[in-house]
């Protein structure tokens, strides 16, 4: 700081860099914000309190879809009349270099936005949270993603502890939602201590770095890396810094669901309704991603441009750091989640475990994307690009498969797998649409989960093919490639048995058709799960340009 | 791509080929819409069957423009080597990813045979009672995916297409199959995943070894990375584009299997600069591709799935998996394995023909040791894809002959004619034993016998058929063995000894299987008063393959008119490269003599079919 700098002018600055350099970027976090108050207040006024909490919700969300929508809108107008350079030029921090903005922060809030927008839509039709719980509910929802819209921009470790807390607590609630089920409580309570265990070791990581970085401000830690030589020697800070980067990576594993920091995950999933696996298997994912995503490149990378180009030579060994922990933990991931589903009965916990599985196959891309950092911007930013286009296609997958088993729920009273037995007698269409988003798990085409895992295997190729960090990223592609026929089992027995077992004989109630709301909403799920499959060049121009954070 | 595009194509066989492509895929759409109503299964059975009738005659219209009158643009010219009736369209620009199809001569008459089969395998498939609408969904769209493998020239299209039959084909045995489908059901899927799986990883290595800058003008047009259609500066500019980009050291990439193949075949290739652990990098993809293929077609010891698939399957599924399915392995290999990794070709051909030779006698063996019928027919099929596998991998344009690729082009000719002859045969075996199998509901060979005497004329078609499988001279199965082993004599002796020696062993399990079902006095299994001759429709089925087996053995030039050029120009430009490779100094008699060599292969195949029908 300026020592002359008086305390009007400190003041001056700051109240610029609020109004008119971070606020304009922070609509959409704006509204969410509002929204949640507006909810607050509805509850408080007898009139009010007759309006369903469900359609404010939807409402403020809408908004704050719009102004993602626009703010992306408007990096991409920059990047078709500018170079690429230009565009990370326009990166802004905002708030005094707590938050970031650039094409990473608009794309994942535009995909959060846009899945609480369907993510209303589908608690509207499944019927959970009632009336009576809906402020809770959509209050508590609205809290979360804000904290992971936050996740997706931050550029600060505080602001990193800060939003996985805000992601973290009113999904803890979340959990124990179905008050009165033992499994439900046992869920939160066990999603709340494991969250406070990891969030103790994050901190406490976050600790250690900023102790000796002497920062906690993304990019200048990673100068201050750059700047640091001699780090294994005797007395050097290698140590401290590699403990606290592992537990660092412990809070971003624990929101990861990786391996092994996933036991809560099956746990949470089985106890909790559908509708809230559907919400932290894919916001709190995205967010958790976007976060590795900044975590990585923020402290393994400086930026573009030659006048960086000797800071990113030293940062190999960090790299070389961090994508060794990333890799290990995705290989592990993916296997563990991929054999782990295998064993189980119950939907809900096989989607679970699906959900770990997928987190392994996004944080080989984000490996990818580290290693290449530094050698091929271009191919770093595919890599990234490949992270951003799976979590689009994600959101409709999971979505999708929560989506089906919350409904037959509603109709079968059962999420046992055996319950779904000879489905296809009755509700052709809904095994069919079983069918496409399972199948599309699996990663066949023609379905964008082929088109997710082919961008992220092309990726570790071109990493493996351009030799950054060669035999780690073999062994990623040799992972992948194996699980990939491994997860064949456990999607096509929920198939095998909706569609060649005998339906149960105690069956009373018949699923719902899919001529029928809930059935719409199903189609409208699936349906892009097939057109992203063969169209997918207009999601990728966007996945493109949020690639285009990275370098 | 929009709508505006599409309809201003200019390529005249864009809508052809696209119809020929996605016309089943249209139909199952239109068929999972509650259009038909429930119980008017006959209805939903006439529309497959119409739908598979139709796209044959379109692909009849394409592939033999003498019986509809020439001249139309987008049909196919016999005769001619390269690349025809190509569409090509933007697909995924991001990654140089284009719909594009075309037909040669190896895959011409591999797409006929798909869609003549499929109309058979449809008329066979009336006695499927069980949920007729998705059987029939399901059927067309595997027909789409095979189609599709055939056709594209885009590598990611054709992956895309050759997983998409796994899911119908998955169905099909599993709802449809017999008592222990689910298992012959996940057993397919699972082997064929492992490999696609490879596959992929082999094809983006490829991809990002890859550098379309490296090729001429002459080569780039050739390969339709940039569209021939393309005129004066807008070709130019195409072009500069290209190569501007190569000059700046940023590769262009391309999944285009031409632009591959030129890449492939060049002297200072880039797929045999990089190496992984001492193999270069061809090697690696040609491995990974090979394994791929060759549990597809399928090969000894990744044949496992094959038995307990076909066996399960229904007849038609049957007749589809041993008619085409099996040929999308052989099809890989000649379009993809050899063209692109030739470096890897040359080195690996003793795997290929030792893979070919191997499975070739198993088979026979394992057919010889069956009790069901319908086992028996699924053996025979590993033995006779290897012949392919042996014909396509006999190199014999090495340094010792002088480069002399005729014993070669014979061997891969042999090889597809084999392929396709298997097609018909195959289907026909399978056939027979189902039309057998619905009347007694067993295929236990050591309970048939005397069915001549109850079913004469099923019993001389199916008799027939089986000739042909055998490799009786005359019949549609000889032609392309006797090829390949004689083609195999200038590779190894030894292996030519083998291949001739498995014709015994295929001689034995056939006649000792027609002596065991067709001969004897009289039939005393079970449900003996089931078996009534064949109906009109059963013989619609039976006749026309059992003619096409005669007459693909009396006329193989039928068959080699489309193939040779193609295969020819293949193994000729492949001999080619590998006296480039070797560097060896061109042998004077052997370069002058190309063209006497075309001629004496075209007077074996005239001599060939001459023998065959006396």
């Amino acid at each position: 700081m300026n020592p002359d700098r008086n305390l009007g002018a400190l003041l001056n600055g700051t109240l610029h860099d609020t109004l008119v350099v971070s606020l304009p970027h922070f609509r959409p976090e704006l509204c969410l914000a509002a929204t949640i108050v507006l909810l607050l207040l509805c509850r408080m006024v007898p009139l009010l309190r007759l309006v369903d909490s469900g359609f404010i919700a939807l409402g403020g969300v809408l908004f704050s879809l719009f102004f993602a929508w626009e703010d992306i809108l408007s990096l991409r107008a920059t990047a078709w009349s500018s170079s690429i350079g230009d565009l990370l030029a326009g990166r802004q921090e905002l708030f005094g270099g707590l938050l970031a903005f650039d094409s990473l922060t608009a794309y994942i809030r535009l995909l959060l936005a846009g899945f609480l927008v369907l993510f209303i839509l589908f608690t509207k039709v499944s019927g959970i949270p009632d009336r009576e719980d809906g402020a809770d509910f959509y209050t508590l929802v609205l809290g979360a993603t804000l904290g992971m819209c936050l996740m997706a921009s931050a550029n600060h470790l505080l602001m990193v502890f800060m939003a996985v807390e805000m992601a973290s607590v009113p999904s803890y609630a979340l959990a124990g939602l179905l008050k009165g089920r033992k499994a439900s409580s046992e869920a939160a309570l066990k999603y709340a201590v494991y969250g406070a265990g990891a969030a103790g070791v994050m901190l406490y990581g976050l600790s250690l770095l900023a102790g000796v970085l002497g920062t906690c401000h993304l990019p200048t830690m990673a100068r201050q890396l750059a700047a640091l030589d001699a780090l294994w020697m005797p007395g050097g800070a290698g140590l401290a810094l590699a403990i606290g980067g592992l537990m660092v990576g412990v809070g971003l594993a624990f929101k990861l669901s990786a391996v092994p920091f996933h036991f809560w995950c099956p746990d949470v999933f089985a106890g909790a309704a559908a509708e809230v696996g559907a919400f932290l298997s894919v916001a709190s994912k995205a967010a958790a991603v976007a976060l590795l995503l900044r975590v990585a490149f923020g402290l393994g990378t400086t930026g573009p441009g030659p006048e960086h180009v000797a800071q990113m030579a030293s940062l190999g060994e960090t790299r070389h750091f961090i994508v060794g922990g990333i890799a290990l933990l995705a290989a592990l991931t993916c296997t563990l989640g991929n054999l782990a589903a295998y064993g189980q009965t119950n939907m809900k916990r096989l989607l679970a475990y699906s959900t770990i599985a997928h987190a392994g196959y996004l944080m080989m891309g984000v490996a990818a994307a580290v290693a290449l950092a530094g050698r091929d911007a271009e191919a770093t930013r595919s890599a990234v690009a490949a992270v951003c286009f799976y979590l689009g296609t994600y959101v409709f997958m999971n979505l999708a498969a929560f989506a089906i088993v919350a409904l037959l729920r509603n109709s079968l009273r059962s999420e046992e797998i055996a319950s779904y037995a000879g489905l296809i007698r009755s509700n052709p269409g809904i095994v069919v649409a079983t069918g496409v988003v399972l199948v599309s798990l699996i990663g066949l085409p023609p379905l964008a989960g082929f088109v997710s895992k082919f961008l992220v295997f092309s990726s570790v190729m071109e990493a493996v093919m351009l030799g950054a960090e060669r035999p780690l990223m073999l062994v990623l592609l040799v992972v992948g490639g194996a699980n990939t026929v491994i997860s064949l089992f456990y999607y096509l027995r929920v198939l095998k048995v909706m569609t060649f077992d005998p339906p149960p004989a105690d069956r009373t109630a018949d699923a719902f058709p899919l001529v029928s709301i809930p059935g719409a909403l199903v189609t409208a799920l699936v349906v892009p799960v097939v057109s992203l499959g063969v169209f997918w060049s207009g999601l990728y121009a966007f996945a493109r340009l949020a690639g285009a954070f990275a370098s | 791509m929009g709508i505006a595009p599409i309809l201003a194509v200019t390529q005249p066989a864009f809508w052809p080929l696209t119809l020929i492509l996605f016309l089943p895929a249209i139909v199952a759409g239109i068929l999972a819409l509650p259009l038909i109503p429930r119980g008017k299964d006959d209805s939903i059975r006439w529309v497959g069957l119409a739908t598979t009738i139709a796209v044959f005659v379109l692909s009849l219209w394409m592939a033999v423009p003498a019986i509809f009158g020439t001249g139309s643009a987008g049909q196919f010219t016999v005769g001619e080597a390269g690349m025809q009736a190509v569409v090509d369209q933007p697909w995924i620009p991001a990654f140089n990813i284009n719909y594009l199809l075309g037909v040669d001569g190896i895959s011409m008459p591999l797409v006929l045979l798909t869609t003549f089969l499929s109309v058979l395998a449809a008329a066979a498939s009336w006695p499927i009672e069980k949920h007729v609408r998705p059987y029939w969904i399901l059927f067309l769209l595997l027909e789409t995916g095979m189609i599709g493998v055939f056709v594209s020239l885009d590598f990611f299209l054709f992956y895309v297409f050759w997983e998409v039959m796994l899911l119908p084909m998955y169905f099909l045995i599993g709802i449809w199959g017999g008592p222990r489908r689910e298992y012959a059901a996940i057993k397919f899927f699972l082997y064929t995943l492992a490999g696609s799986v490879l596959m992929l990883l082999a094809i983006l290595m490829l991809y990002f070894a890859s550098d379309v800058g490296t090729l001429s003008d002459e080569q780039l047009i050739a390969s339709h990375v940039v569209s021939p259609v393309l005129e004066g500066t807008e070709r130019t500019a195409a072009l500069a584009a290209i190569h501007s980009a190569h000059d700046a050291g940023k590769p262009v990439h391309t999944f285009n299997l031409l632009a591959l193949a030129a890449i492939g075949q060049s002297q200072n290739s880039p797929f045999a600069a990089t190496s992984f652990w001492g193999m270069t990098l061809e090697s690696w993809a040609f491995l990974l591709l090979l394994i791929g293929f060759v549990i597809k077609v399928p090969v000894v010891p990744v044949h496992t799935w094959l038995p307990d698939a076909h066996v399960e399957a229904p007849t038609p599924i049957s007749m589809i998996l041993a008619g085409v399915l099996l040929k999308l392995g052989g099809y890989g290999i000649i379009r993809i394995c050899y063209p692109i990794c030739p470096g890897a070709g040359l080195s690996f051909a003793w795997l290929v023909c030792g893979l070919g030779v191997v499975s070739m006698v198993y088979g026979a063996f394992a057919a010889l040791a069956q009790k069901d019928f319908k086992r028996m027919v699924a053996y025979s099929s590993v033995s006779h894809m290897g012949y392919v596998m042996l014909g396509l991998g006999v190199w014999s344009a090495v340094d010792g002959h002088g480069y002399q690729w005729d014993a070669w082009a014979q061997g891969v000719n042999g090889a597809m004619f084999q392929m396709l002859a298997h097609g018909i045969s195959s289907a026909g075996m399978f056939f027979m034993v189902g039309v057998l199998y619905d009347r007694v509901h067993h295929r236990n060979l050591e309970e048939f016998g005397g069915i001549f005497n109850r079913m004469p004329l099923y019993a001389s078609l199916a008799v027939a058929i089986f000739f042909a499988g055998l490799g009786l001279p005359g019949m549609c199965g000889f032609i392309g063995e006797v090829l390949v082993t004689l083609s195999s004599w200038n590779y190894s002796r030894l292996l030519a000894v083998c291949s001739a020696f498995t014709v015994i062993l295929t001689a034995a399990y056939i006649l000792w299987a027609i002596q065991r079902v067709y001969l004897g006095a009289e039939y005393k299994g079970p449900h003996g008063d089931h078996l009534t001759p064949m109906t009109r429709r059963e013989l619609a089925i039976a006749v026309p393959l059992v003619v096409l087996a005669v007459v693909f053995g009396v006329a193989p030039q039928l068959i080699f008119n489309y193939v040779t050029p193609t295969v020819n120009r293949q193994v000729e430009t492949l001999a080619e490269w590998t006296r480039g490779h070797d560097g060896a100094s061109a042998s004077a008699g052997a370069a002058a003599s190309t063209d006497s060599e075309k001629a004496e292969f075209q007077a074996a195949i005239d001599s060939f079919s001459v023998g065959g029908g006396r």
